[in-house]
C-alpha cells in the first residue's frame, strides 16, 4: 500500500515539476530589472519575490492593457498571455523574499 | 579494528569521494566571464548545484561596457562600473583566471594558455567580440600609437579616450566612426555622441563631436536621439550617414571615407567586429566569416553539437540586438538546457526579455524593450508586438538606467 501511494504521488510530481522549472525559466528572464529570483538590489525595482500572486497578475494586465501608466512595463507585459502571467506570478509569489 | 568498523569507514571514505571526484558529477566549463558566461555559470549551479561549472576568463574582474559612455563624459568612473567575481565563486563557480585558446569538440576538451588541457562534458562559450581591424587600413599602427580608440570594450581604452577628451583644447573636434550593422550595442555610439557632447558643453563649449555613421541612418531610437541632438546639442554634434571608414591617415589625423578624408583631434573608429577569436579558433563561425549560428531553444552552436554559444558572438535573431540584457537572458536559455540535458531530460523553449537604456545627458536616458519567444514555424526567437522605445527621454528614466545596471551586474555575477 505504501508502496502504491509513494508511486502515485511520482506519476503526478513528474509534471508539476516540469511545469515548475517552466515558470521558473519563464521569470529568470525578469532577473535583469527585479533581482535574481525576484529578490530586488536597488530601491528602483519592484521586488516580486513574495507579493501576493493576485496582486501580480492585476498589475502584469493593468500594464498591458494600458490602465496603469508605465515607462516600460507597458512593452514588456504585452509580450505576455493570461496563463503565462498567472504562471509567473504563481512562480514570483512563491519566492522568498 | 572490528571489520564492522572497517567497512564503515570504507563506506564513508568511497561516499566522500563519490561528491568529489566520481566522473559521474558533470562538469561544464563557460569560456568568457561577460554578461553572457558569468550568467550561464552562475544559473547552472543555481539550478542543479550537483554540476561542477568552471569559469574561464582571462581578466581578474568584471567592467562593463553598459554604462561606460558615463565615464567618457565624466559622470562616473571606473570603479562604479566594474566588479569582482567571487560572487561567482559563493555559487560555487571554479573561477579560473587564464585564456582559452583552443577547444577540442571530439575530445570535449579546452586548452588554456597556461592551465593546460581541462575536459568537459557540456561547453559554453560566450567570447564576446574581436575587430576585423583589416577593414580599416592603417588602424592597427593607429592604434598601437595611441592615435585612434574603439574603447569598445571596457577597460584600459575606455580611461585613454577619457583622458583623451581631457586633453583636448577647447574648439577641437571629437570623431566616433560607427561601422555597418550588425554591431554590439546598436544605441551605443549615439549615447557616446550625447554624453561627449554633454562634456564639451561644460567643459569646452567650442569643441565639437563628428558622427561618422557607415549605416544609412541611426540603428536604433533615432527620433529619440535626434531630438536630443537638436534641444541640447545643436551646434556641437553633426551627424554624417553612409560615412564609412575605410582607413586611419595616422599622420594627418584623419579618417578615411570612401570619398573623402575627415580630420580630428580625437579619433574614435569603432571598427567592424566578429565573434571572439576562440569561436574562430573552434569553427563555431558559421556566417559572413563573422557570427555562430544557434539553436535558439538551447542556444547549441549548429556548427559543432555540444557548444552552446551566447551574447554578442552569436548570428541575432530576427530584431534582437547585441546587447547585455539579451546576453543575460540567452545565457538562462543555455543554463536551463545544459541542466536539463545533463539531466537526461529534453529542454522547452524559453521566452527573453531585451531592455536598454540609453543616456542622453548625465542624468536623462530613454529605453527601448522588446519580448522574444520562440517560433516554432520559422524555428528562431522572434519578436513579440508590443515593444518600442520611451515616450521620451527623463530622468525617472536615467534613475531606472542605473537601477538596471546595477541589478543585472548582480544578477550576472553576484
Amino acid at each position: 500500500m505504501r508502496l502504491f501511494i509513494v508511486a502515485a504521488t511520482a506519476l503526478v510530481a513528474v509534471p508539476a515539476a516540469a511545469q515548475d522549472t517552466a515558470s521558473r525559466n519563464l521569470a529568470a528572464s525578469c532577473a535583469i530589472c527585479h533581482g535574481t529570483e525576484g529578490r530586488a538590489v536597488t530601491r528602483d525595482a519592484i521586488p516580486l519575490a513574495g507579493l501576493p500572486r493576485e496582486h501580480i497578475v492585476a498589475q502584469m494586465k493593468a500594464f498591458r492593457d494600458g490602465k496603469r501608466p508605465a515607462t516600460v512595463m507597458h512593452h514588456i507585459a504585452k509580450g505576455y498571455n493570461d496563463q503565462q502571467i498567472d504562471s509567473l506570478a504563481g512562480w514570483f509569489s512563491a519566492q522568498k523574499r | 579494528m572490528k571489520r564492522r568498523d572497517f567497512l564503515k569507514l570504507a563506506g564513508a571514505v568511497s561516499l566522500t569521494g563519490c561528491a568529489s571526484t566520481i566522473p559521474s558529477r558533470a562538469r561544464v566549463v563557460v569560456i568568457g566571464g561577460g554578461f553572457g558566461g558569468a550568467t550561464a555559470a552562475k544559473y547552472i549551479r543555481m539550478w542543479d548545484p550537483s554540476i561542477d561549472v568552471v569559469l574561464v576568463e582571462r581578466e581578474s574582474g568584471f567592467t562593463s561596457c553598459p554604462m561606460s559612455n558615463l565615464v567618457l563624459g565624466g559622470f562616473t568612473n571606473m570603479q562604479e562600473i566594474s566588479r569582482d567575481y567571487d560572487g561567482l565563486r559563493r555559487h560555487g563557480v571554479q573561477v579560473v583566471r587564464d585564456e582559452a585558446v583552443a577547444i577540442d569538440a571530439a575530445k570535449k576538451t579546452v586548452r588554456l594558455a597556461r592551465g593546460g588541457d581541462i575536459s568537459y562534458e557540456r561547453l559554453v562559450v560566450s567570447p564576446g567580440i574581436d575587430f576585423t581591424f583589416d577593414d580599416v587600413e592603417g588602424y592597427e599602427a593607429a592604434m598601437a600609437s595611441g592615435r585612434v580608440l574603439h574603447a569598445w570594450r571596457a577597460g584600459p581604452q575606455t580611461l585613454a579616450l577619457r583622458t583623451q577628451l581631457e586633453q583636448l583644447r577647447d574648439g577641437g573636434v571629437y570623431v566616433i566612426s560607427i561601422p555597418l550593422a550588425p554591431y554590439r550595442c546598436p544605441p551605443g555610439p549615439y549615447e557616446r555622441a550625447c554624453l561627449v557632447a554633454a562634456y564639451f558643453k561644460q567643459a569646452k563649449p567650442r569643441s565639437k563631436v563628428l558622427v561618422l555613421d557607415a549605416n544609412p541612418d541611426l540603428t536604433s531610437k533615432a527620433g529619440l536621439f535626434k531630438a536630443a541632438w537638436k534641444d541640447y546639442y545643436a551646434g556641437i554634434i553633426e551627424y554624417h550617414a553612409n560615412a564609412r571608414a575605410v582607413g586611419i591617415d595616422a599622420a594627418a589625423s584623419a579618417v578615411k571615407l570612401e570619398v573623402e578624408d575627415v580630420k580630428g583631434d580625437v579619433l574614435n573608429v569603432v571598427p567592424p567586429h566578429r565573434a571572439g577569436n576562440i569561436a574562430l579558433q573552434a569553427g563555431l563561425i558559421t556566417t559572413n566569416n563573422r557570427w555562430c549560428d544557434v539553436d535558439w531553444r538551447t542556444m547549441e552552436s549548429k556548427a559543432v553539437p555540444g557548444i552552446h554559444v551566447l551574447g554578442d558572438a552569436t548570428l541575432s535573431a530576427p530584431a534582437m540586438p547585441k546587447s547585455a540584457s539579451m546576453a543575460n537572458n540567452q545565457a538562462k536559455i543555455a543554463a536551463a538546457a545544459v541542466v536539463e540535458l545533463l539531466n537526461g531530460r529534453a529542454p522547452s523553449p524559453v521566452q527573453i526579455i531585451n531592455t536598454c537604456y540609453s543616456f542622453v545627458s548625465q542624468k536623462e536616458a530613454m529605453h527601448v524593450s522588446s519580448v522574444h519567444a520562440w517560433d516554432e514555424k520559422d524555428r528562431t526567437l522572434k519578436a513579440l508586438p508590443g515593444g518600442g522605445v520611451s515616450a521620451a527621454r527623463s530622468e525617472a528614466e536615467g534613475a531606472y538606467a542605473w537601477s538596471w545596471a546595477r541589478t543585472i551586474w548582480a544578477d550576472s555575477l553576484a
